[in-house]
């Protein structure tokens, strides 16, 4: 027994990773309608940033906001510059976009830092939280920040005049624009909200994973099952999600036998699939009516 | 995000509808092309010849990847799944049965078609996103169950399996390049006759209608579920008997020659061909092998920033893929005819 709740502690810990990811993959789906593959990119060059500053003696507070309003400014005119002109393309054509701006971010970091392995500093120290070895003061840093997010995320959402205008360019666009909403402008807001939730996501994981120009892969991965497995058109669920797959893969590296490092992934998503198999939406994503 | 909200989506397809003319070239044109293919290798290096026969695998690839989205409406980032039971299956029976390499590609074309039909049949409940997560799913696993150690003996583990490249048969003067070539090429115009009369037919209009409107179709007396799958089977197959070729012709299969990466190879092939427009599989094959070494030959450091610039200027250029090319090409000649 005494595993088992050492595992799930474990995994919730690792979760909060995945949730944070999450998060931000679901902010963007709801703005544009498409899946940005290059989001863990995005926050992986955005934590580089950051840790760019602090190498010229910036505070770790300050260098965090100056990332994140630098974020906040890249992910807006990433979107004017690159994303929409390809408004009116099809679907596939800009799943393609978000491939070679993958491409791109990537193989420039590596450029400019390198691909060596770098420490990455925590605000909330790394000692044992509460006495237990298994959750740092890092991570339950890391889950405060995410909760917080969210609930912040729920009130701009949910009693802001521009959070309102926001969802509904992202339901529907057409009438939105009819009654004088400016749905291009909200796109390019959710794409700016987006990176600057991504860049906080990879400046609370890079302690964890260190920092590199690859870091984001296997955590985009997990990030996106995540944001799948809450349903898309939930933040909340997105954050579930993501501590609902840190749980699964520790507990099928745990009990399954001749599971190891290897089959995790596979594991994990397969369960995701099975997920969906039975709740095609997600856990709390709400069910698309179509019309004929 | 109040539970009340509800989302209505309008007809924005996913797929671009495309009629079944637009689909593929007209005879002139492809005798022209099949010429080109049969003449150029006589007159070229064995290393371009090796490239043109990688051309014609994952064009055939990409053809598999088109039927299955811009044929029937589905999208899948799992292919090099396919693509590695049908290489796996090839050197398999090569290495351990000794089986003629021309018997192994139907083997492959069977098993692959019957595994993508059964993979079919669960993701027949997801479309869209959660499909493309279940189909990367797949393509994520694979690499991972092929070094299993069970299968080991099999499947040679992570070292992967030598395959010996065949000689030209009935004692023909060609290199083995050349008759690797010339085979390939058969088996390619081969599957491509078969996949341009298979959107024509019944099956092709069920496929289409699915793609254009699932509820209108299934109210039509479509049955979705059994077209579905049905494209999911033949993508499959299709992509199993490229896996086999490319087994021959690279002369080597490993886990890790089919990861997700391959599979987003042929999607970015898929879209710079066009989307639903079948000889667009081989420009957008021409694209994935070629673009990525020319990169390399640009810069060294930045090749992977240097192929995704190249890749912006290709979907702005032509949002459509090389479809557009042709059409505009084709506009061009009849205004020229008219003057």
């Amino acid at each position: 027994m005494e595993l088992f709740t050492n595992q799930v502690l474990a995994g919730i810990a690792t979760g909060a990773i995945y949730a944070c990811m999450a998060l931000a993959v679901v902010m963007i789906y709801q703005a544009i309608d498409h899946l940005n593959f290059a989001q863990g990119e995005m926050a992986m060059f955005s934590t580089f940033i950051s840790w760019q500053l602090m190498q010229w003696g910036v505070s770790y507070w300050a260098a965090f906001l100056m990332t994140l309003a630098f974020s906040f400014v890249a992910g807006i005119a990433i979107e004017r510059i690159l994303f929409k002109p390809l408004a009116k393309a099809p679907v596939l054509t800009n799943v393609a976009g978000f491939i070679a701006l993958f491409a791109i971010i990537n193989s420039s970091a590596g450029l400019i830092w390198d691909f060596t392995i770098k420490q990455y500093p925590t605000p909330f120290g790394s000692a044992p939280f509460l006495g237990s070895q298994l959750i740092s003061t890092h991570q339950a840093g890391m889950i405060g920040v995410t909760v917080a997010l969210l609930l912040a995320l729920y009130f701009f959402f949910q009693y802001t005049r521009i959070g309102l205008a926001m969802r509904a360019a992202a339901s529907v666009p057409e009438s939105a624009r009819l009654v004088g909403i400016n749905t291009s402008w909200m796109i390019a807001l959710g794409w700016g909200m987006a990176t600057a939730i991504g860049s906080i996501a990879g400046m609370l994981i890079a302690p964890v994973v260190f920092l590199e120009p690859n870091m984001m892969g296997g955590v985009l991965i997990y990030g996106f099952a995540a944001a799948v497995l809450g349903g898309l058109s939930s933040p909340f669920g997105a954050v579930v999600g993501g501590f609902l797959v840190g749980v699964f893969e520790n507990l099928a590296g745990t009990y399954i036998p001749g599971v190891g490092n290897e089959l995790k992934l596979p594991i994990a998503l397969a369960l995701i699939v099975s997920v969906l198999v039975v709740k095609p939406a997600g856990l709390f994503g709400r069910q698309i009516v179509k019309r004929v | 995000m109040s539970a009340a909200e509800e989302a209505i989506a309008e007809g924005h397809e996913a797929v671009e509808a495309v009629p079944k003319r637009a689909m593929t070239l007209g005879t002139g044109t492809s005798l022209v092309v099949l010429a080109a293919l049969l003449v150029v290798p006589m007159f070229v290096k064995n290393f371009i010849i090796f490239q043109m026969t990688m051309l014609l695998i994952y064009g055939l690839a990409v053809l598999a990847l088109n039927i299955l989205t811009g044929g029937s409406g589905q999208f899948s980032l799992g292919q090099s799944a396919f693509y590695a039971v049908g290489a796996y299956t090839s050197a398999v029976l090569m290495e351990h049965a000794n089986i003629n390499y021309a018997l192994t590609i139907p083997v492959s074309a069977v098993i692959c078609f019957g595994f993508g039909y059964l993979f079919g049949k669960p993701a027949l409940r997801l479309s869209g996103i959660y499909l493309a997560l279940a189909t990367f799913a797949l393509a994520t696993a694979m690499p991972q169950l092929l070094k299993l150690n069970f299968l080991e003996h099999w499947t040679g583990g992570v070292q992967g399996l030598v395959v010996t490249k065949p000689d030209a048969p009935f004692g023909l003067p060609m290199s083995q390049d050349m008759w690797l070539y010339y085979f390939t090429l058969a088996v390619t115009v081969a599957i491509y006759i078969f996949s341009v009369n298979l959107l024509r037919s019944r099956s092709g209009r069920a496929f289409m209608a699915i793609r254009d409107n699932e509820i209108a179709a299934s109210s039509m007396g479509v049955n979705v579920a059994l077209y579905k799958t049905l494209a999911f089977g033949v993508s499959a197959g299709i992509t199993g008997v490229a896996g086999s070729l490319g087994a021959i012709a690279v002369q080597f299969v490993a886990p890790d020659s089919y990861t997700i990466t391959l599979a987003i190879s042929l999607f970015l092939g898929m879209v710079v061909g066009g989307v639903g427009w079948l000889p667009g599989s081989f420009v957008g094959a021409a694209f994935i092998i070629f673009v990525p070494n020319m990169a390399e030959s640009i810069s060294k450091g930045l090749s992977g920033a240097v192929f995704g610039v190249l890749l912006f200027l290709v979907i702005y250029l032509v949002p459509h893929g090389a479809r557009q090319v042709a059409i505009f090409g084709q506009q061009l000649v009849g205004k020229l005819r008219k003057n």
